[in-house]
């Protein structure tokens, strides 16, 4: 028997990512669109005549602390996992999904403000400066109760020693998803701040 | 004698094959609730025709209120019902809704889903060689959420006020006031949710395959090695990523002002002499974030067929395609510029006439990439061996389209002009040409063309001749006369000729319309005949029928879960070595290595070629390097 050897070029691997990782970013993406959408109709909207100036509840100024601790644990988490710390990732996770459930009451509480200080979401005594307030901040509480979810997958898969230094794909994009609600929100509270 | 490949490569892993094979579904899971690539792009593919035909169906009849308005329509009666008035005529607010609903269901839900959703899901495995999707899962919920909106905006056809009137673009008042038509109350409501819906879908299948195209390629499947295909399915996907988004926001913005009495659109109406509580909203904020949407969204349906069409001219003529480089640069650029164009569409709203003049300058722009597009067609065919298979008459087709209707698009880009000419036939005439008509022939031509790797079988290439000749024809007598009668002023969504006495004179030419649209429709179900026809007695399909150098033509006859049977092959090349000077074959498939074709190869790829010896087992390496 004879043997015919080919010898070839070889063909590279081309570059790539992980590809659950790479789809997270791209959501983040579409989601980041949706609330340019909006800023962007919120500014035009505010260069035209009848925009009413507002001022913002003292409770947007909590939640946002709040959601910067938030994301101060998860990197603890994150650095704990790494270490495998898994006692510590427990806590950590626990601690951060806690602060979100909080940052959520805030801003519930911001809303019952509002309502007392007479701006409201629809009605005759509505504005559309208001609505969008309520809109923003709703659709942003909306996609952080799915981050709220999104942690409390990560802690079951802690406790089932799912997540750990070699396997910290879940954690990275849980955590990649929650530091972008809590920049999105910085952003918005900024935003609505100098665009009164 | 046994033949081996020896790929030395610095292996990392091998591919993931454990949990695709083997599996041997029943048949919900196989047929219905897939996730394998193929069965999921037949499913929008079948989902497609469905809308189309219904799509079609509904222009023919507001074709013939148009063209025939003395016509007595009672025969309709048993299908539409009370839609017909007592007096045998179309009721005019039911029009209306017949317009919307047509303009809603071709651009969306045939030619975004039906186009993206077949196309991309089908050929982005199989010509960048992987086994399926980045995630099966995601796919599937793809199409299920697509289904879900069909199913609603299906229902919404049948509902006692009839489905929504505004218009595809839904512009408030309009749109946002139950009052205003009867299309506007749940008719409308069904629109937003199934859009809704919609909206979702199309980003789970674009996020899949961005990501399928980034991060899953074989080996050797370099960016400037992806068919010009791939490239289309990928610029078309994140457009839609960052533009639908923008028209859910709109939409949801709207839901608001519907059902829940916030006014962002609203302000100071009078219903029967009374105020609505609306107060400090703007319509013009609507159009603004829709047309950022949908210009964008035009581009959504017309970049997958221009790259279907690109592999099918190149194919067919067995010649490289003129300007790869130049394709993908001129897709970049319309891409980057559909994005700042879309205030042509409000030349009359009374913007600033300075602004007008920036949307101008940015919007004839575009014509430049489309010309390099065009003229790379032409000149991939200029002096090609010629192969007139009924998939390259419906590419040429569309490049002519794309042509006559682009030259329009020229015209209303200036602002000046568009004042006559916005909202008449004119702006219909040149839709339908560069967007509608062209889209469809690419979709057409794709299903031509990868029939064969669909079904295993072939289509009936005579019939196909004849559905050609007859669309291509009835196309333009259909929208040529438009340009006329749009330069005469006539407008658009109106329901009658009759009343004015100008038009009066281009009743003849209309009645003229209305006959080649129906001959068109009926021509549509030639190919209805032959694509079901075929799909179980069809000729079988030999692996390669078109001798293409693609890698779906490498894989068995009908693919399985998984794609390849072994290893998924590798790239080395291009995939335009047609008719290459000194080859054996006229094609050269991306599979077979420069070192195999020392007769053909250039100075360059001959440098791609290098030996080098391994430090640890001996063996030799051979590297390929980039560039
Ligand atoms: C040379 C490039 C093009 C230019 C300069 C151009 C310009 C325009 C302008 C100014 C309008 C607005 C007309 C009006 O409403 O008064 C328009 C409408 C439209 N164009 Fe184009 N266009 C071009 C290519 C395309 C392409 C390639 C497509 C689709 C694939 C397309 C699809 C549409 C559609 C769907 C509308 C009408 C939308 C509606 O009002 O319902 N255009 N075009
Ligand atoms: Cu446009």
């Amino acid at each position: 028997m004879t043997t015919d050897i080919k010898i070839v070029e070889e063909a590279k691997k081309p570059l790539s990512m992980h590809p659950q990782k790479f789809a997270m970013w791209l959501f983040i993406v579409s989601v980041t669109m949706l609330f340019m959408a909006w800023t962007s109709a919120y500014i035009v909207k505010r260069g035209e005549p009848g925009w009413s100036s507002f001022e913002l509840p003292q409770e947007f100024w909590t939640s946002s602390v709040i959601i910067v601790l938030s994301s101060i644990s998860l990197i603890w988490a994150q650095v704990s996992a790494k270490r495998d710390n898994l006692e510590m990732v427990k806590v950590a996770v626990s601690i951060t999904t806690i602060l979100g459930l909080a940052f959520l009451a805030a801003q519930w509480l911001a809303w019952i403000k509002m309502v007392e200080m007479n701006y409201y979401f629809t009605g005759m005594g509505s504005n559309t400066s208001s609505s969008f307030i309520y809109v923003l901040t709703g659709v942003h509480g909306l996609h952080l109760i799915g981050g709220i979810v999104f942690l409390l997958i990560v802690l079951v898969s802690t406790f089932r020693y799912k997540i750990h230094s070699k396997n910290m794909v879940r954690m990275e994009m849980c955590a990649t998803y929650w530091h972008f609600l809590g920049g999105l929100w910085l952003y918005l509270f900024v935003f609505l701040v100098l665009n009164r | 004698m046994a033949t081996t490949d020896i790929h030395i490569h610095h292996e990392t892993e091998h591919h993931d094959d454990h949990d695709h094979e083997h599996h041997e579904g029943n048949f919900w899971t196989t047929y219905i609730f897939s996730q394998d690539h193929k069965v999921i792009a037949k499913q929008f593919l079948i989902t497609g025709i469905f809308w189309a035909l219904l799509g079609g169906t509904l222009s023919v009849i507001f074709r013939l209120q148009l063209g025939f308005p003395d016509m007595n329509l009672d025969w309709l009666k048993p299908v539409l019902g009370e839609w017909i008035t007592p007096e045998g005529k179309l009721d005019p607010e039911f029009y209306l809704a017949l317009v919307t609903m047509h303009g809603t269901i071709m651009v969306f839900f045939v030619l975004t889903a039906g186009l993206s959703g077949t196309f991309s899901n089908f050929l982005i495995p199989l010509q960048i060689g992987a086994r399926d999707m980045a995630s099966g899962f995601m796919n599937m919920l793809s199409y299920w959420f697509f289904f879900l909106s069909s199913v609603i905006m299906f229902i919404s056809l049948f509902l006692e006020t009839g489905p929504a009137g505004g218009g595809w673009t839904i512009y408030p008042p309009l749109s946002a006031l139950p009052q205003a038509i009867k299309g506007s109350g749940t008719g409308m409501t069904l629109w937003l949710v199934a859009m809704a819906l919609f909206i979702v879908s199309t980003l789970l299948g674009g996020i899949n395959y961005i990501t399928t195209i980034i991060n899953m390629r074989t080996k050797g499947m370099s960016f400037t090695r992806m068919p010009l295909t791939i490239w289309a399915f990928f610029f078309t996907a994140i457009i839609g990523l960052l533009s639908f988004p923008v028209l859910f926001a709109a939409a949801l913005l709207l839901i608001f002002d519907r059902s829940f009495g916030t006014s962002f659109y609203l302000s100071d109406i009078f219903i029967g002499g009374e105020a609505l509580p609306h107060t400090g909203g703007s319509p013009i904020l609507f159009q603004h974030l829709f047309w950022f949407l949908g210009h964008p969204e035009v581009y959504i349906v017309l970049l997958p067929a221009l790259g279907i069409t690109s592999e099918i001219i190149a194919t067919n003529s067995r010649k490289p395609i003129f300007g790869y480089k130049a394709m993908i640069g001129s897709m970049l650029f319309i891409a980057i510029l559909s994005f700042i164009v879309w205030a042509h569409h409000m030349f009359v709203t009374g913007m600033n006439p300075f602004l007008g003049s920036i949307f101008m300058l940015l919007t004839l722009i575009i014509a430049v990439p489309s010309a390099v597009k065009i003229f790379n067609y032409v000149t991939t065919l200029w002096k090609g061996n010629l192969i007139f298979t009924p998939a390259m008459l419906f590419s040429i087709g569309l490049v002519s389209f794309f042509l006559t209707g682009g030259i329009t698009g020229i015209f209303l880009g200036n602002s000046a002009v568009d004042i006559q000419l916005h909202d008449t036939y004119f702006v219909v005439a040149h839709f339908h040409l560069v967007m509608g008509s062209a889209s469809f022939f690419g979709m057409l031509a794709g299903v031509y063309h990868w029939f064969p790797k669909m079904f295993g079988r072939m289509m009936d290439n005579r019939l196909g001749y004849i559905h050609f000749w007859v669309t291509f024809v009835g196309v333009y007598l259909v929208f040529f006369p438009m340009h006329y009668i749009g330069i005469a002023g006539f407008p658009r969504r109106y329901y009658s000729w009759t009343n004015f006495e100008t038009f009066s004179g281009f009743a003849d030419l209309n009645t003229m319309v209305s006959v080649a649209a129906i001959l068109t429709l009926a021509a549509q179900f030639i190919f209805l005949f032959n694509f079901f026809y075929s799909i179980f007695r069809g000729k079988a399909a030999s692996a390669n029928p078109w001798n293409s150098n693609t890698l779906e033509w490498t894989t068995p006859r009908n693919p399985g879960h998984g794609n390849w049977v072994g290893e998924i092959p590798s790239v080395y090349r291009w995939p335009y070595d047609y008719s290459k000077p000194g080859a054996k074959d006229d094609f050269i498939p991306q599979t077979v290595p420069y070192s195999e074709t020392p007769e053909s190869n250039l100075p360059h790829e001959n440098e791609l070629i290098r030996l080098e010896s391994s430090g640890g087992d001996g063996s030799i390496i051979v590297e390929g390097n980039k560039h």
